[in-house]
């Protein structure tokens, strides 16, 4: 019997970013923008999204939306008020989503008719922060309930994420939300980040959200575009 | 807590190789863990235990090297070590970096397996 060491260096979740790498070049080949939502529960993610969509709706732009829980399909229900396709994922328990329950769930959609695709994560900052879904933009929410500290306590979504979303601007006062502590902290652990405030209650930076939305899917179809040329 | 899909990850990707190798039993497996991968050394060690039950892992060490975060300073012009990943700024400096050059590893790096001679597979 012979004992040796054997070099492996491969990434443990190579066969989810496998996945995650053909999906990503399926939806740019259909010219649609993919946005992962990561957030702990409770930050308010699904009234954003319901607001989201249906704006962009009213825009005309196309739109659909997953969306991870680990049971009930009260959030599908919810965005599908927007008028838009939605569809829920069940993880079954399993704490966040990976890129294989995003493909099977994307299979009888023709993605040819979209420009956005919203994945709402299980709600969580822990777990999906490791898993690559094929998305263009990583967008972490933090609510103003959840204190200005969660950034620090958190720091490896946040620092995973492309932009941050600080929600329920509406009762920041009430909750005596330091807005100046918080933005300090997201960039403590990610220099550089784009912020941006909402408030689905009242609609107020929704408008900076969009525009910041449509400047990525500008950016992302210049790249596409260049790759195509090459 | 994904650390037991992530312990099943591990072993699916160490089995395949082993059993690539013509190994019949692994003795240990090195693994690179990123301070940023969002893993728990102690709940992957539990789930280590559970997901190698039963397969050529069964019984093998888990040695784990924790890597801590490593970022480039345009300043400095140089690789350095973050204190915390709490300030992602130069050490030496103190300019915000977020330029990661370590630190994100999930990684498997090597086993240990023990392999049948050729005279004994006769």
């Amino acid at each position: 019997m012979n004992t040796r060491v054997l070099e492996i260096r491969k990434g443990i979740l190579n066969k989810n970013d496998e996945i995650a790498r053909g999906l990503r070049g399926r939806l740019h080949q259909a010219g649609v923008l993919t946005l992962n939502l990561v957030s702990s529960p409770g930050a308010g993610k699904t009234a954003w999204l319901q607001l989201t969509l249906r704006t962009l709706r009213e825009r005309g732009l196309r739109t659909a939306a997953l969306v991870g829980d680990l049971a009930t399909d009260n959030d599908a229900n919810r965005l599908a008020e927007s008028g838009v396709p939605v569809k829920q994922i069940n993880t079954d328990g399993r704490c966040h989503l990976e890129a294989q329950m995003v493909s099977d769930h994307l299979a009888d959609w023709d993605l040819g008719g979209l420009d956005y695709l919203f994945v709402e994560n299980v709600g969580n900052l822990v777990c999906p922060s490791s898993y690559d879904l094929g998305e263009d933009v990583r967008v972490v929410l933090l609510s103003v309930t959840e204190g200005e500290d969660k950034p620090l306590k958190y720091p490896n979504i946040f620092n995973s994420a492309d932009i941050a979303i600080i929600t329920k601007m509406d009762i920041a006062e009430a909750c005596e939300f330091d807005l100046e502590t918080a933005i300090a902290n997201i960039q403590a652990v990610r220099p550089g980040m784009q912020i941006l405030t909402t408030s689905a209650k009242s609609g107020a930076g929704m408008n900076d959200w969009l525009s910041c939305l449509a400047h990525e899917k500008q950016a992302r179809t210049l790249i596409t575009a260049a790759r195509e040329i090459q | 807590m994904h650390e037991l899909s992530i312990a099943y990850s591990l072993v699916e990707v160490a089995g395949q190789s082993a059993q690539e190798a013509g190994a019949t039993k692994v003795l240990s497996v090195t693994l690179r863990l990123g301070a940023l991968s969002g893993v728990v050394r102690g709940a992957l060690e539990f789930g280590y235990e559970v997901a190698t039950a039963d397969t050529l892992l069964a019984g093998s060490t888990l040695m784990v090297k924790e890597l801590p975060v490593r970022v480039y300073c345009v300043e400095c012009a140089q690789v350095v070590e973050l204190l915390s990943v709490q300030r992602f700024r130069c050490p030496v400096c103190d300019t915000p970096s977020g330029d990661i050059r370590q630190g994100r590893e999930l990684e498997l790096e090597s086993i240990e397996i023990d392999i049948p001679d050729k005279s004994e597979a006769r």
